[in-house]
């Protein structure tokens, strides 16, 4: 807990100077200060939590899903066929210089304003962290390490279960580390584009009201996911990489 | 050489090896017409300068590379497939850093899929000085620890013969003293054959029946040192005045190669 103590410290310190410099400038739909958003957050706290959470949440939630899912068939992929990895790899790089948020209207445009475009999305920016960490992983296999499997006798399967995977797991989790606050992005980016409900959309529709405090009260939220999320899987790391600890 | 008569009695056996390692540059040479045989039971050192083949020739036993041409034989049986059936040390000790010492231990026998029905791993875990340490990871233990859970590992493959590539040459001098006394405890009790790569002459002389000495590339002919000291052995025994000047002609001979 004591790392935490500075940075708490300034937390605090800067939460501070936005209060005070948001009550002289006193303009609220501009700056709103700390306290009007909690505020805001509380009063707005059934319609936030219960109808515009739950959607925000499993838009992140089944986007990561498939983006996991999609990242590790793909890496695996790769690392078994060179000609895969060949063709795919560069291709995954270069869509990474695709400008993906001044592609989401097109999205919007093919699949309405159901919660499908903004998963679109979600994956398209989750995708990458998860594939290239995992597919690194997979490679950085140490060599002789495989080679004494296969003086053991060891079969491709074994070699992958017993080391492959284990030697990817580090990496996996660095991925997936910068993966979940994009998926926070990505879901709020959806939404800002077209939605009927969620965190993003609230947010955005504050704004067309000059509600400042409305329009940061659901950016808290938002940050509060992405935390959480990144905790979780913190935690998950340090239980299943127990040996690093020591 | 009486090798074709009691192939039985045989556990490792070159016949007219050749062997050729391909690269960029082409073929080049590594085994010419290598044959050799080691009785069950011996301990052998190969020494060599390093890049002479040496581990050219584990890893042909072991089954990573196969010869040009000729014949490898292990327990007087000639094998194509060579994969897993022969213990490997190999020089870094390789320990998964995911797995506890049992687990690493352990490994062989996870993939032949077979059950430690007898309890062999604790009974050799304890003999090996591992007790206490079975769940321990391998960035807890000492390296001298370490090289022990390796041995014990290769000795868990099951096979009768150990293929030990320059195993403490990581090791500090004291240690290393230590492990060789160690290891050749253990080679007693367990009976298996030996084969120890190593560029320390002391080392080889402390621990062999036999050296082959490799001073050419490509290795033609094994040049064969009987060390002339009984067992059980000890460090001291490396201060007798024959053994002293074994060691001087041997090391002489290296000279010229430098």
């Amino acid at each position: 807990m004591r790392n935490y103590m500075y940075s708490t410290i300034l937390t605090f310190i800067l939460l501070l100077i936005w209060e005070i410099g948001a009550r002289r400038i006193n303009t609220s739909f501009i700056l709103p200060a700390p306290t009007e958003i909690g505020m805001k957050l509380w009063e707005l706290r059934e319609e936030l939590f219960l109808h515009h959470l739950p959607i925000t949440f499993s838009v992140i939630a089944i986007g990561l899903a498939i983006s996991l899912t999609l990242g590790i068939l793909l890496s695996i992929g790769m690392s078994m066929s060179k000609t895969l990895e060949q063709t795919l790899y560069p291709l995954l790089i270069t869509s990474q210089t695709i400008p993906i948020i001044a592609l989401a209207p097109i999205f919007v445009l093919w699949f309405g304003y159901s919660i499908w475009s903004k998963i679109v999305v979600t994956i398209i920016i989750t995708f990458f962290p998860i594939t290239v960490s995992t597919f690194d992983g997979l490679r950085s296999t140490n060599r002789d390490l495989k080679e004494l499997f296969q003086s053991m006798g060891a079969s491709k399967r074994q070699l992958f279960f017993k080391l492959e995977v284990p030697s990817a797991l580090s990496s996996f989790f660095s991925g997936l580390k910068v993966a979940v606050p994009m998926s926070v992005i990505g879901a709020a980016i959806g939404e800002w584009l077209g939605a009927q409900a969620g965190l993003g959309y609230f947010s955005r529709r504050m704004m067309t009201q000059f509600d400042g405090a409305g329009v940061f009260a659901p950016i808290v939220l938002l940050s509060l996911i992405g935390i959480l999320l990144f905790i979780a899987v913190v935690l998950l790391e340090k239980y299943i990489l127990n040996w690093r600890r020591i | 050489m009486k090798s074709i008569l009691d192939n039985d009695e045989q556990a490792l056996q070159f016949k007219n090896v050749y062997f050729d390692y391909e690269n960029a540059a082409g073929q080049i040479r590594i085994l010419k017409d290598v044959s050799f045989s080691i009785p069950k039971g011996e301990f052998v050192s190969i020494v060599g300068a390093s890049g002479s083949g040496k581990t050219t020739i584990f890893r042909l036993i072991v089954g990573l590379e196969q010869q040009k041409s000729g014949s490898i034989y292990v327990n007087g049986e000639e094998m194509e497939k060579r994969l897993g059936k022969v213990g490997y040390m190999p020089q870094q000790d390789l320990l998964m850093p995911w797995r506890t010492v049992r687990q690493n231990a352990f490994l062989p026998l996870e993939i032949q899929k077979q059950k430690d029905t007898d309890s062999k791993v604790d009974r050799l875990l304890g003999e090996f000085g591992l007790k206490g340490y079975e769940n321990k990871y391998p960035n807890e233990l000492s390296g001298g620890m370490r090289q022990r859970v390796s041995f014990l590992r290769a000795t868990l493959s099951g096979s009768n013969v150990l293929l030990l590539d320059e195993p403490f040459s990581a090791l500090d001098a004291m240690t290393k003293l230590f492990m060789q006394e160690w290891l050749l405890e253990q080679w007693e009790k367990q009976l298996s054959t030996i084969l120890f790569i190593t560029h320390d002459i002391s080392e080889a002389l402390f621990l062999s029946d036999r050296i082959f000495v490799i001073t050419d590339t490509p290795v033609t002919t094994l040049e064969e040192v009987k060390v002339p000291l009984k067992r059980p052995r000890w460090q001291h025994h490396l201060d007798q005045k024959k053994v002293i000047e074994l060691k001087n002609s041997l090391i002489e001979r290296f000279r010229m190669r430098v």
